[in-house]
């Protein structure tokens, strides 16, 4: 049966030489000189630093996908959590709101909805006083649906009285950090809702509803202009490093990057341990067999819960430095394309389940989806230039919004081809052969 | 030539030999029964015939023509019928409609046969626009049965058909197995009733640690002092 | 009276609209997930690619729907249809299936549908654009104004040709569905894979045609579906995640696996939208009087803006999930 201590042939399989680590993080970096090269400082820089936070995201990919074989298809909407988050807190404060009388009203109706909730809560307990069962549930309906009505149209009134005068809440001129942190947990908190809804039930379940959440957060984001701005944008966002204005472009992106990059270290130094202890071989036996880790007595639930929330914290934290790096909160921004099926590119073409392997896979598939524009559009103006000469084929007009369109098609492609051809990915995760 | 012939067939599932050189053979006019404790192969040795797991080495032989490994869908044309041990009904068809289906393959008899069916199994009759799933455990193995039938098969592998069945059902299983076989259909099948099967059979295999331990006709099985010792339960 | 007919226009025929587009998409859903066992993401961009080929076919042949008296568009459907179910199988021989054989987890195949997904997208953008256009190209959208026979109904309720186009394809498929799965030899081929795949092999039918056979059906109901929510509002390249959510909803509502549960599903998943974003002060004004002077009658009494639509499917969702995972007709898997 199962066993838990490493054997022979394991040790020896990791104590050898990693060949295919050192070649392709070589070829990686050989990439990345060359892409500095091409580029320049700045650019470049800017790239790794975004890489760098998708390596974030990915890893919190990694832990869902890879350890414990949840697939999250939302990444988007915990990341633009984790952006709203940074930009709530990092934001200098609005005079024209905080100065007036608004803060009042809204805090009044949020105490009305806190009100309502502990009203309609009550009522769902009336059975306990001797009310019949049914009774209880349509009054408790009933009453939910009037209050609900009532909150939602003071919530509307107030909201729109805030966009009219103030134009949005504001900030609240915090460090950058501070976002940073309360978006992981707010990401985490909502990952904790589905999670517990639907990890219990087939997979395929917490990939619908979790699409759902993420698209349902950024429609929340995009309406909601009296906090958020919506489609206006907020912009600048302060950095928790010197900016450009002070140091440049190259030296204040190497200052963030090398934030970020501790980051990394951080929660790559803490996963490695996790993955390697009790708690880890636990989640990989939970993945790998679900029944006999059942009748081995764990509680599979909580500790799928643990990992899902843990990937969703990394990804609200991911998406407030993606957020605050771009300097820029625009919740139209959040593309499924960009912040999820990205992300599960590099996971999957990566390694699901080996940290270094995700962390390769980010910042290669990062530099591949930067330099795949100008070379979708250069291949696009080839096949217009022949379109035109051999055929007198007159080209649309919007070439460059449709060579976008191109690494949608190549994105989708990659991840049917890896799942395919390379289903392990590029890194495999080291699976311990027991017994 | 034997309707069916197995000739030293070793096999399992994935790189694992559960069968370790099985020989049997079974005439038209036969049943035979395979017995033998908990994981000897018994079940494994027909999912092997049924083309469910990979023979690895040795020969199975439908009238002299190998047909290891050959996938289901082509056995059930070559006239090879399979019940299996559990689900083995489609519970949300009717009765009829699973019937129906055990004769995909010969759309043309289905009038003929279904009539045919519901003479052996009358219960099956009566219950025919009832879903498969409300019914009994005994009258799911009519259903069953009577699916495998529909093909017309010159030969059909039943999985322990008794398993569960009160005493009752189990009777009336065996005298509808005798009968199939009088109406010209080879018998192949496991049972952990040994005593009960053995009493029908023409032919007995008992398989211990996925090999032949005795093979016999059924009587001379029973009889037989060690038989019965290690493997009747005395 | 006028306010009924505004909640006739807006609830009644509106819910029914969307609740039909969602019925037939999500049958298309719960027949992949009751035969292959996974949920196929790609299924609201099969819809999209069934429009789209009807937008080609109408911008080719912009007359033909005159000679017939319908639409073109709906003259284009068969054809487009049949267009539709061999990328569905197709797909399937080039994505899914190798998946399979290989024996993967479901939730592989989920990822890789999400793959097509992308694909499917980007192929559509890449010749159609984003920008939303319509399918009328040659012709002008029939509107149907019926008068009440009441005095006080001065406003008509108002219905378009490719409404009732589409609650008679609508009704058309479920029956032609219900026929083929109860009465026909494949269709109830089709029944028995769904309930026994093992069985259904061991009873010597070839799975391989039943996978095909069902992709033929879900590609062909999701060109139905495509075209006629593009010719009900105007066709979208990148509605599919809009589109995804209630689908699945709808599916999982009827009980996954379960057609005629898709079908109550989805009404049940249309009729939610659009009873959530109905203006609700409509219906109280007319007995505002009765409210006491200090009631004052918000303009605005909807559940949600229309903007947050998509959080009434999803907390269908969430709601089913938590209560009844098996929905409401009993799905098979959970």
């Amino acid at each position: 049966m199962s066993n838990p201590t490493p054997t022979p042939t394991e040790t020896t399989s990791q104590s050898r030489f990693p060949v295919r680590e050192v070649v392709l993080f070589g070829a990686l970096l050989v990439a990345v000189l060359g892409v500095y090269m091409a580029m320049g400082t700045a650019y470049s820089t800017r790239m790794l630093v975004e890489a760098s936070c998708y390596a974030i995201l990915a890893l919190g990919l990694t832990i869902q996908w890879g350890y414990a074989g949840q697939f999250n298809a939302g990444v988007m909407g915990f990341v633009a959590i984790g952006g709203f988050s940074a930009m709530f807190f990092s934001v200098p404060i609005n005079d024209d709101f905080w100065g007036s009388e608004l803060p009042g009203e809204l805090g009044r109706v949020l105490l009305y909805i806190v009100a309502a909730i502990v009203l309609v809560v009550g009522a769902t307990r009336l059975d306990r006083l001797g009310v019949p069962k049914t009774l209880r549930t349509v009054f408790a309906v009933i009453l939910a649906v009037v209050l609900y009505l009532v909150v939602i149209s003071m919530l509307r009134e107030v909201t729109s009285e805030i966009q009219s005068r103030a134009g949005f809440v504001g900030g609240l001129g915090l460090p950058a950090w501070t976002g940073w942190i309360v978006g992981g947990a707010l990401a985490g908190g909502i990952g904790y809702y589905i999670g517990r809804i639907c990890l219990g039930l087939r997979s395929d379940y917490l990939a619908i509803a979790t699409l759902g959440i993420a698209e349902i957060i950024k429609a929340f984001l995009k309406n909601s202009d009296w906090l958020t701005r919506g489609t206006a944008t907020v912009s600048p966002l302060p950095w928790p490093t010197p900016g450009p204005a002070e140091l440049g472009f190259t030296l204040s992106r190497a200052i963030y990057l090398s934030v970020t990059a501790v980051m990394i270290a951080v929660i790559f130094f803490l996963l490695h341990r996790a993955y390697h202890a009790p708690w880890g071989r636990m989640i990989r036996a939970i993945r790998d067999n679900e029944v006999s880790a059942a009748a081995m007595g764990k509680d599979i639930n909580k500790r799928r819960l643990e990992i899902f929330v843990l990937g969703c914290i990394l990804m609200g934290v991911g998406g407030g430095a993606l957020a605050t790096f771009n300097s820029l909160f625009d919740p139209q921004g959040y593309l499924p394309l960009n912040h999820t099926f990205l992300v599960l590119v590099m996971v999957i073409l990566g390694g699901p389940g080996n940290n270094l392997g995700t962390i390769f896979g980010a910042v290669a598939v990062y530099i591949i989806w930067l330099m795949s524009e100008p070379l979708a559009l250069f291949l696009m103006n080839l096949a217009v230039m022949f379109g035109e000469g051999a055929f007198g084929w007159e080209p649309p007009a919007n070439l460059s919004s449709r060579a976008l369109q191109a690494r949608v098609l190549v994105i989708g492609l990659l991840i049917t081809l890896v799942l395919r051809f390379a289903p392990k990915g590029l890194l495999p995760e080291k699976v311990k052969h027991h017994g | 030539m034997p309707l069916l012939e197995a000739r030293d067939v070793h096999g399992g599932y994935g790189g694992m030999n559960i069968l370790n050189g099985v020989n049997m053979t079974i005439e038209a006019n036969e049943i035979g029964v395979i017995v033998g404790p908990n994981g000897a192969g018994k079940s494994t040795m027909l999912k092997a015939i049924f083309g469910l797991l990979t023979v690895n080495q040795g020969e199975i032989l439908l009238r002299g023509e190998p047909i290891h490994n050959l996938p289901p869908n082509k056995l059930v044309q070559k006239g090879m019928g399979f019940i299996p041990q559990e689900k083995n009904v489609f519970p949300s068809l009717t009765v009829k409609e699973n019937l129906e289906m055990g004769a995909f393959l010969k759309p043309n008899n289905v009038k003929r046969m279904l009539d045919k069916v519901y003479g052996f199994f009358p219960p099956l009759h009566e219950k025919r626009h009832q879903p498969a799933g409300e019914l009994s455990g005994g009258q799911r193995q009519m259903v069953a049965m009577g699916r495998a039938l529909m093909a017309e098969p010159d030969v059909l592998l039943l999985d322990e058909p008794t398993a569960g069945l009160s005493p009752l059902y189990m009777n009336e299983i065996f005298e509808r197995v005798k009968e199939i076989n009088a109406a010209g259909v080879g018998i192949l099948m496991v049972e952990q009733n040994a005593k009960q099967a053995l009493a029908i059979a023409d032919k007995g295999f008992v398989l211990a640690a996925g090999q032949n331990r005795f093979t016999d006709t059924g009587a001379a099985l029973l009889a037989d002092p060690e038989v019965a010792k290690s493997f009747l339960g005395g | 009276m006028n306010e009924l007919v505004f909640f006739i226009n807006n609830v009644v025929i509106a819910g029914s609209v969307t609740g039909s587009i969602y019925a037939i998409g999500a049958i298309g859903v719960t027949l992949v997930f009751s035969i292959m066992r996974f949920a196929h993401f790609a299924h609201a961009d099969m819809m999209t690619f069934g429009a789209f080929m009807v937008l080609l076919l109408t911008m080719a042949f912009p007359g033909a729907g005159a000679v017939v008296g319908l639409p073109t568009a709906v003259v284009m459907l068969p054809l487009a249809m049949a267009l539709t179910a061999l990328l569905a199988v197709g797909i399937d021989k080039a994505f899914y299936k190798p998946l399979r054989a290989h024996g993967v987890k479901p939730i592989v195949l989920v990822i890789a549908s999400l793959g097509v997904t992308m694909i499917l997208q980007g192929l559509i953008r890449l010749f159609a654009g984003t920008s939303a256009q319509s399918l009328y190209i040659a012709e002008r959208k029939e509107i149907y104004r019926l008068d009440l026979p009441f005095e006080l109904a001065t406003r008509p309720v108002i219905i378009t040709e490719p409404q009732v186009i589409l609650f008679i394809l609508t009704i058309a498929s479920v029956v032609g569905l219900h026929l083929f799965l109860n009465r026909s030899r494949l269709g109830k081929a089709m029944r028995a894979m769904s309930d026994n795949p093992d069985l259904a092999r061991a009873s010597g039918i070839n799975t391989n045609t039943i996978v095909a056979v069902t992709w033929v059906i879900a590609g062909g109901l999701a060109a139905i579906a495509g075209t006629l929510l593009s010719l009900d509002v105007t066709f979208k390249p990148d509605l599919s995640f809009f589109l995804l959510l209630p689908i699945f909803a709808a599916a999982i509502v009827g009980g996954v696996g379960h057609p005629y549960g898709a079908i109550a599903g989805g009404f049940v998943v249309g009729f939610a939208e659009t009873l959530a974003v109905f203006n609700w002060a409509v219906l109280l004004r007319p007995i505002a009087h009765y409210f006491p002077e200090w009631f004052e009658l918000p303009r605005n009494l909807a559940f949600v803006g229309t903007e947050y639509k998509i959080v009434v499917p999803f907390f269908i969702l969430v709601a089913i999930l938590v209560w009844r995972p098996t929905g409401i007709f009993k799905g098979k898997v959970i």
